[in-house]
């Protein structure tokens, strides 16, 4: 009845092929050069701060190298979800790209953005269940990747 | 100090370069990319790539998202190291526990305070 491997009419053809270029030049033309560069410099200067919070850590509150890049990674979490909250982040993260969802930022925003956005389905299958959308996947394989590690390195240690 | 700021800003912003291109490039969407980034993060580390980097770059190559994989491979490591095979299952959490535990319950509390945003 419909045979989708044939060719289209040379009418279709025409169609199809205004279609594709109606496509092309309206779809947002993405910089390659200034997107990198935005991502650059919003990523390097998340870290950056990172880096400062670690040793005003150590520095001033007398952290320990742990206590510090917990307290580091716990500040930048914190900060993330308050700006998600307050729907700055999504902006960052349009200018930025990957230099905003790359460091742990990212991490956190997956998180709060869809419990934020899916809480009135409920505390539990919302709030609850939603903070693992993109969460989840990103432990089950991290977790999964690094216990094959510890079972290969207890059986061979090197 | 400034110092540790400057290398951390540049390896930190090469490692989310890295992850611009792959949007760019590539079409995979920013959650495909983070799964990617730990489990590169996680096998860098077994393979001892990572920890000269995390020594050279601090919180340029620990903030992102492949140091979190780092840490994983960190801890388990580690736990092998004092309680043998067990430790397989341990070290990871542990070692990121922090970070996990931080982003959930900052997660749900701002998930309570704030009200959607119309898009």
């Amino acid at each position: 009845m419909f045979d989708k491997n044939a060719k289209p009419s040379p009418q279709r053809q025409r169609q199809l092929d205004r279609y594709k270029q109606l496509v092309e030049r309206l779809s947002p033309n993405s910089d390659m050069g200034k997107g990198l560069f935005r991502a650059y410099w919003v990523g390097g200067a998340i870290c950056a701060f990172g880096q400062f919070l670690q040793e005003a850590g150590k520095m001033w509150l007398g952290m320990n190298n742990t206590a510090a890049s917990t307290f580091c990674s716990t500040v930048l979490v914190l900060l993330t979800a308050l700006l998600t909250g307050i729907g700055v982040w999504d902006k960052i993260g349009q200018y930025a790209g990957a230099g905003a969802f790359v460091p742990i930022t990212g991490f956190a925003n997956a998180m709060v953005s869809p419990a934020i956005e899916f809480r009135r389905e409920g505390l539990v299958l919302g709030l609850g269940a939603k903070l693992f959308t993109i969460a989840g996947p990103v432990l089950v394989w991290g977790i999964s990747t690094s216990v094959v590690v510890g079972i290969i390195y207890a059986i061979w240690p090197w | 100090m400034l110092w540790n700021l400057l290398k951390a800003f540049v390896v930190g912003g090469a490692i989310c370069t890295l992850g611009e291109v792959l949007v760019l490039k590539t079409k995979l969407t920013p959650a495909r990319i983070l799964v990617g980034y730990i489990v590169a993060g996680v096998l860098l580390s077994a393979v001892g790539l990572y920890a000269p980097l995390a020594e050279f770059a601090g919180a340029g190559a620990t903030v992102p998202l492949t140091g979190f994989g780092h840490a994983l491979t960190n801890g388990v490591k580690k736990a092998v190291q004092e309680i043998g095979f067990m430790g397989a299952f341990t070290g990871g959490l542990t070692a990121t526990a922090a970070g996990i535990a931080a982003a959930v319950f900052f997660g749900a509390l701002a998930a309570l305070l704030f009200k959607p945003k119309a898009k």
